[in-house]
């Protein structure tokens, strides 16, 4: 009887050491509204920790939120600093390359160009973007000339100081920004770049990358994905 | 934080801005002063440490650690720093994680490196996946201080290399004739007369220290200027209570005048550490304070 009663206590003793080593770490980089960004409270907030915290708790997964550089995100990631990376990263062929993505949350998200004039060059012109973002990338192939920067913030305020003509940037970013500016206006060309936004996990994280994948599909399935896009305002639902 | 807080929108002036000033975010920014003190606090000795042991060995007459002091002086000044912390900080950590990982799972027969990925068995994780966020923060800030440290002990190294030189060779001579043996020169007249040639070296590197806070932002720890930048972006309605236009040129003021003011203050502590070493010294300085003194 007592060895019955160690073996079980062994038993929970392993089951929970096992539930111990499910804490997820999700990496994001807290400033790009509304998708991540750090609240009044300091903490993060935004689509993307409404929908991280709910896939957490479909996937019976305790999660824990750090911020991270957006240059440095995918070495950390492949690193093992944290598990996963939830930062409106939209899945490319060159990224997948490094890491691996989960099916997307989001539909292509229209990129656009936000500038001080209407007229404005963005085909032979200087651009502002995000350094290692999609965006970036599609300027450097273009005609344009592109100028990049760390933040986001930063490229919005090169269009405002002159720096550059104009900003081109995810729909749902510049949106908000626009309209509380005057002196922005948000040009008439829209561009569909990437394959929709999917959370980063190692190449050897199988396991996880299956668990967050059923739970998308589940929240796809009830539309509690689709109520999350149309709340944060990020753009197109799925059908 | 105050009780009248509750609806910021109907705020305004000093009211509002006490409201906007104790803000959850606004903590982070205030607390993040302490990290870059405390980060300061620990380097410098630190640095200090690791600068007079590779000063010691460079100056070695046995060719293997002679050549190790020297490798190191060179190596760590030839290298960027920011070089430094995006690849030697993940490399350390995947050194300690590969260690950790050979001793406590033996029998992991899956390779280490899998492509990009770098994955050791759960026992050997630095900090282990379940700890809590602080422990992950802790670790994260020690790593932090090894980097500046080895960075900065590396320059540390060849000012204190340089002031061992200076010395005036005369009074290792007279050491020697008193019958004094090397370690006996080294330590009782070598290294308490070299500090006064050091002190100016080694307040510059003090004075680059202080400002190479930012680099901590690469290893996610967050200090300052990322807090700066982080509340003076444009707040937009619809993501905060206090929104606001672009205000980094407000934050950024704010840490000009915290970086003066503490380059000040620490110009002051080292020209008072200058006058205390000159004290009895063989210099031109120790002479003229001789003679005032007369």
């Amino acid at each position: 009887m007592n060895k019955l009663i160690l073996g079980v206590s062994a038993l929970a003793f392993t089951a929970s050491m096992s539930m111990a080593m499910d804490v997820v770490r999700m990496g994001t980089e807290g400033a790009y509204p509304p998708w991540n960004f750090i609240n009044d409270a300091g903490e993060v907030d935004g689509f993307e920790r409404e929908l991280g915290d709910e896939l957490c708790k479909r996937a019976e997964l305790t999660c824990e939120w750090v911020t991270n550089e957006w240059d440095s995100i995918i070495p950390n990631l492949v690193s093992g600093n944290y598990d996963t990376i939830i930062a409106g990263m939209s899945i490319t062929e060159e990224r997948d390359e490094v890491i691996d993505f989960t099916q997307n949350y989001t539909q292509p998200d229209p990129t656009l160009y936000v500038a001080m004039s209407m007229d404005a060059d963005v085909m032979g012109g200087v651009i502002a973007a995000q350094t290692g973002t999609i965006q970036a990338s599609h300027i450097a192939d273009s005609d344009a000339t592109l100028v990049e920067f760390a933040t986001p913030e930063e490229t919005i305020a090169a269009v405002r100081n002159g720096e550059a003509d104009a900003v081109f940037a995810d729909g749902s970013y510049l949106l908000p920004i626009a309209a509380e500016d005057d002196s922005l206006m948000v040009l008439d060309k829209k561009v569909l770049l990437g394959g929709g936004v999917g959370m980063g996990v190692r190449e050897s994280d199988g396991e996880l990358k299956a668990k967050f994948d059923a739970a998308i599909d589940s929240m796809k399935a009830d539309g509690s994905l689709n109520a999350l896009i149309t709340k944060w305002e990020i753009g197109e639902t799925f059908e | 934080m105050f009780s009248y807080c509750a609806d910021p929108s109907t705020l305004e002036g000093l009211t509002w801005l006490s409201c906007y000033l104790t803000t959850g975010k606004h903590m982070g920014f205030y607390m993040s002063f302490g990290t870059v003190l405390l980060l300061l606090a620990i380097t410098a000795p630190t640095a200090l440490a690791f600068g007079f042991v590779g000063a010691t060995a460079a100056r070695s007459r046995i060719w293997p650690i002679n050549w190790i002091g020297k490798g190191y002086v060179a190596i760590v000044r030839g290298v960027p720093d920011i070089a430094f912390f995006l690849f030697f900080v993940i490399a350390l950590d995947q050194m300690f994680e590969w260690m950790r990982h050979k001793v406590k799972c033996p029998d992991w027969d899956l390779p280490i490196r899998q492509g990009n990925d770098f994955v050791v068995c759960q026992a050997a994780k630095l900090p282990l996946g379940d700890s809590p966020q602080w422990v992950h923060e802790v670790y994260g800030f020690s790593l932090a201080i090894l980097t500046f440290a080895i960075v900065f002990g590396a320059f540390a190294a060849n000012v204190l290399f340089g002031a061992m030189r200076a010395v005036p060779r005369g009074q290792l001579e007279t050491a020697e004739a008193y019958g004094m043996s090397r370690k006996q020169t080294f330590w009782r007249i070598l290294v308490p007369q070299m500090w006064v040639f050091a002190l100016p070296g080694l307040g510059n590197l003090w004075m680059v220290l202080i400002k190479a806070t930012p680099l901590l932002f690469l290893l996610g720890v967050e200090d300052i200027v990322y807090w700066a930048r982080e509340l003076g972006g444009t707040a937009n309605p619809r993501f905060t209570e206090y929104p606001h236009g672009d205000w980094r040129i407000w934050y950024f003021s704010a840490l000009l005048v915290f970086y003066l003011g503490f380059t000040k203050v620490s110009e002051f502590f080292l020209e008072k550490l200058m006058i205390k070493l000159t004290k009895g010294q063989a210099t031109t300085g120790g002479e003229t304070q001789r003679k005032a003194e007369a």
